[in-house]
């Protein structure tokens, strides 16, 4: 995409509009809050998430800030990753969290879902050959325990091994003494998951208010600790926790 | 007297049980009126007149408290707290529209005329309409529990019918005080008063409850010395919250429900495994005991024709109006929840929440403590709300199931989470908090999360104790489960063999690993249990036939020493970060069942990944292969005995683990160390609930010097120990 202008441009919404199902509000909060990352440049780079204080915590931000770069998300049969997003590919990536429309059929349901399966299967297929091998299951549990230290890493091998013995054991059913089970494969993937109710998992409510406003704070004080910051956020929680608990 | 009563009334389940063909038609709680009524009929038979009924007092102190703490301290928090808000819409706005609709509806009725000349007026009907409209725990219970709805829609009807109790007081006050001071005397400032004593009751009351909450899990991070006492301070205390609420005119239900909620993490983890079991057995044994001595009082009290009075119109009327204005309700809420909502509320679940709003022995309750004087037709009230309560109870008790399945809702899982399930929403939440973040919202797992960290840093600080601090992780619950599994289906095994296998033995023993390890293979899913040995948890479960595994049985010593040891919190430390367990997703409400799990296959299954696991370690050391890209299973569907490591090396020289029915392990495995292997080892640090250790699940302790000995592990004797001290 070109450059984006900071007005929101129709044509070019619509366009994303219908490619990502968005709303046009919901492309303009999300435009600001991606020139907001990206310091009004064009293009995000994985520095740019990097800073955002609250993911810092979060024990597989690297595979979702990876997850961003990596061109088979982008709906376009790409492979690899890159150094740079535009804003149609955050886009993209953000739509695989959409809650799907309520009129939608069965079928496009289902779409949906291997959709979102999809993007969670590359995530952890991170060198793209189809199957997610011991070594990157592996990598997955390891992230999930990474604030465990060393322990976690111990521990985390023992866990994925037990989970890919029982995918294998689902999947394979009967194998034979010198059979292998090479990894998981997307189909195996699907069938494993298959009772979990995607549309709460992966879900996200992208709200029509402007909210970029309130994590302004976030970036714009990134090691502020004045007493401001926190009673902002307060006030904010308790607003969205109120509206939350709907 | 009342206790002789009782302590029949208590036998009848026995009756009941006897027959499952008959309970899975008709829910156990209609069969128990039913057995009122007898026992009643005979009572009155024998003494012309009903010695026993329901008194408000027996019920409001000795009966319903036990009921709600059970419901508080085994409810599914999780899911309970994302549904919050419909839970509370439907709890306070329903109740009050059913109340209004339906007071004012028989007052209109009542005005045309359709029931004829009673003494009575809008107040009293707003009362009556109050006490008739909240959905009853004890029979929502009760008779959801033959049902097996999906768990959204358990916790829909169930949440609104613990919640309501604030409402319900506080109407049931309001009005009764409006009724002492006569119509004339309501004023603006009244209302205003009632409508701030609602929220005074309601949150008061929660408040009531989570400082007993507090107090609990603080208790319970003391009595490390004392445990034999921990269960009962349970009890007692959330006796207390309910009573200390009450005294201060507050929802004691209310504070008793939260009580429970908020104290079931911390004092899971803080006490004893067996304080755990007991509390949780005593817990369901009061629970069940209750509601069967209320359900058969509560059809007692019907064979007393002292209270009988009939008013065609009124009961009708009644019962026409609680269904319909039930119906209204639901359906009017969720169409507007479903505007929020993230997965709207299917119109099959709406009708299934509305059919399930049961009235019970509560409306019972608060219709007897009615005052004679004020209500000159008291008793009408009384048989209506009794007739109501049958026909709730009864009637859309038995057509509740053959309901459910006519309407093909969609029901709870039967089956267990996969490890990789409980992989993948435990990556879900990191990744829906993450996404949040990115788009720069403050959305619902935002707050979820905030709240999380908020909790682990100071209240799991505050009320855990420092062991069971690091051990709050789910993960390692997993793992200790297992591992408990596997002990016991050693020691079942061992026993059944004749303890060969199992000697104790100071020295390191020698075992003979040659045993036959016979397992027969099949689709197994493991027992991943939740939460913090969650109260669902029975670590004394124990189901194995055919496994024999060999022993490694020189632990105790050194076990001992290292029992302190903060390194070897392996399995505590996996649940702080991975697993969220079954409990969360696949609760099954009942009264009467505690989840034990009793799926052979899962012990099997851990032995066969034990087997997976070494079999790995021991091809990348033995054939200098990197541990593998690819994971080696061998699935031995077919029974096939399998052979544990071999100590004494007698068949070195089958060095071949695949292609090999009986794979064999020499002790090389346990010498050479690869990275795994170097993990065989590990059990002297173990700690001692940690039942077998599995090696690859274990962080690397001292290896043994003496690596010709035993790697396989059992911390039998330190589970036998455990048990025993």
């Amino acid at each position: 995409m070109g450059a984006l202008q900071s007005l929101p441009d129709e044509p070019e919404y619509r366009d994303l509009s219908e490619k990502t199902g968005f709303s046009f509000e919901q492309i303009g909060i999300l435009h600001k809050r991606f020139k907001q990352l990206s310091h009004n440049e064009d293009t995000l780079r994985r520095d740019d998430l990097n800073t955002i204080p609250d993911l810092s915590c979060n024990p597989i931000r690297t595979q979702i800030i990876e997850a961003f770069f990596d061109k088979r998300n982008f709906h376009q049969n790409g492979e690899g990753t890159v150094q740079e997003i535009s804003f149609e590919e955050f886009l993209v990536v953000m739509s695989h969290f959409r809650p799907p429309a309520l009129d939608m059929t069965e079928e496009q349901r289902e779409i949906i879902r291997r959709e979102k399966l999809r993007f969670l299967f590359n995530m952890h297929d991170t060198d793209n050959d189809g199957t997610i091998t011991l070594e990157e299951y592996r990598h997955v549990v390891e992230e999930l325990l990474s604030r465990s230290g060393a322990l976690g890493k111990e521990t985390a091998k023992g866990i994925a091994d037990a989970a890919m013995l029982e995918v294998a054991s689902i999947s394979m059913g009967h194998m034979e003494p010198d059979e292998f089970y090479e990894g998981i494969t997307f189909e195996h993937f699907l069938k494993i998951l298959k009772d979990i109710e995607i549309e709460t998992r992966m879900n996200i409510r992208f709200l029509n208010m402007d909210t970029t406003n309130l994590c302004k704070v976030n970036r714009a004080y990134p090691d502020c600790t004045s007493l401001t910051k926190y009673t902002d956020k307060l006030l904010e929680s308790c607003l969205w926790f109120g509206f939350g608990l709907l | 007297g009342t206790d002789t009563l009782s302590l029949v009334s208590l036998c009848s389940p026995t009756v009941v049980e006897l027959n499952h063909n008959l309970t899975s038609v008709i829910p156990e709680s209609a069969l128990l009126i039913i057995i009122g009524w007898i026992l009643g009929g005979i009572i009155y038979g024998a003494d012309k007149m009903q010695t026993f009924t329901l008194t408000p007092t027996v019920f409001f102190f000795y009966l319903l408290p036990q009921v709600i703490l059970d419901a508080g301290y085994f409810m599914p928090n999780k899911l309970f707290f994302s549904n919050m808000g419909a839970i509370l819409v439907y709890a306070v706005i329903g109740t009050c529209w059913n109340a209004a609709t339906v007071g004012l509806g028989l007052w209109g009725c009542w005005l045309g005329g359709a029931m004829g000349d009673i003494d009575i007026g809008l107040l009293q009907f707003l009362l009556f309409g109050s006490l008739i409209a909240a959905v009853d725990p004890v029979a929502v219970i009760a008779v959801f529990e033959e049902v097996h709805v999906n768990e959204v829609l358990f916790i829909m009807v169930f949440g609104e019918s613990l919640l309501n109790d604030g409402v319900t007081v506080v109407l049931f006050n309001v009005f009764d005080a409006f009724v002492s001071l006569g119509g004339a005397e309501i004023d603006a400032v009244e209302i205003i008063k009632g409508i701030i004593s609602f929220f005074v009751v309601a949150f008061g009351g929660s408040l009531v409850g989570i400082i007993f909450a507090l107090l609990i899990s603080l208790l319970t991070r003391c009595t490390k010395n004392i445990q034999i006492i921990e269960p009962g301070f349970i009890f007692i205390l959330g006796y207390l919250s309910y009573l200390t609420a009450e005294m201060l005119s507050l929802s004691a239900i209310l504070s008793i429900v939260f009580c429970g909620i908020c104290c079931q993490k911390y004092i899971n983890a803080n006490m004893d495994e067996r304080s755990v079991t007991t509390v949780r057995y005593v817990m369901k044994v009061l629970a069940n005991g209750s509601e069967t001595i209320i359900f058969v009082f509560l059809g007692i009290s019907a064979i007393d024709p002292a209270v009988w009075v009939w008013n065609t119109g009124f009961i009708l009327l009644t019962l026409l109006f609680i269904f319909v204005f039930r119906f209204i309700g639901v359906f009017l809420l969720t169409w507007i929840l479903n505007k929020y909502r993230l997965v709207p509320l299917e119109f099959i679940d709406q009708v299934v929440m509305s059919y399930g709003g049961l009235r019970g022995a509560v409306a019972y309750g608060l219709v007897a403590m009615l005052d004679e004087n004020k209500f000159k037709e008291k008793n009408l009230m009384v048989s209506t709300t009794l007739i109501v309560v049958y026909f709730t109870v009864m009637l859309q008790g038995i057509t509740m199931k053959p309901l459910v399945t006519w309407l093909k809702v969609k029901r709870a899982a039967v089956t267990e989470l996969t490890l990789a399930e409980k992989i993948q929403n435990r990556t879900f939440d990191h990744m829906l908090v993450a996404i949040e973040d990115i788009s720069g919202q403050i959305g619902h797992n935002y707050m979820r999360d905030k709240w999380h960290n908020f909790e682990e840093r100071w209240l799991c600080w505050f009320l855990m104790k420092p062991s069971a601090r690091k051990s709050r992780d789910y993960i390692f619950n997993i793992f200790h489960q297992l591992n408990l599994k596997d002990a016991m289906s050693y020691v079942k095994e061992g026993e059944r063999r004749g303890s060969l296998a199992f000697v104790r033995n100071e020295t390191k023993a020698d075992v003979d690993f040659n045993k036959k390890f016979r397992a027969s293979f099949s689709e197994i899913m493991p027992d991943i249990m939740a939460d913090n040995m969650g109260p669902d948890h029975v670590p004394l479960s124990s189901i194995l036939q055919d496994i024999v595994p060999s022993v490694c049985l020189d632990m105790h010593e050194q076990d001992l020493t290292m029992r302190e040891s903060e390194d070897f919190n392996a399995h505590h430390l996996l649940q702080q970060h991975l697993y969220r367990g079954r409990k969360q997703h696949r609760h099954r409400y009942s009264r009467s069942h505690l989840e034990t799990n009793r799926d052979e296959n899962e012990v099997q299954e851990i032995f066969q990944r034990t087997m997976r696991s070494r079999l790995e370690s021991f091809k990348s050391a033995k054939m200098g292969v990197a541990p593998a890209k690819k994971i080696q299973t061998k699935h031995q569907k077919k029974d096939k005995p399998q052979k544990m490591p071999n100590g004494n090396s007698s068949d070195k020289s089958k060095n071949h683990p695949y292609g090999d029915k009986d794979f064999e392990f020499s002790e090389g495995d346990c010498g050479s160390g690869g990275e795994a292997a170097g993990d065989l080892f590990p059990m002297r640090a173990y700690r001692v609930e940690a039942g077998i250790v599995n090696p690859a699940f274990m962080a690397e302790m001292d290896p043994m010097d003496n690596m010709q000995q035993i790697p396989h592990v059992a911390l039998l004797p330190q589970t036998l120990n455990s048990f025993d001290t």
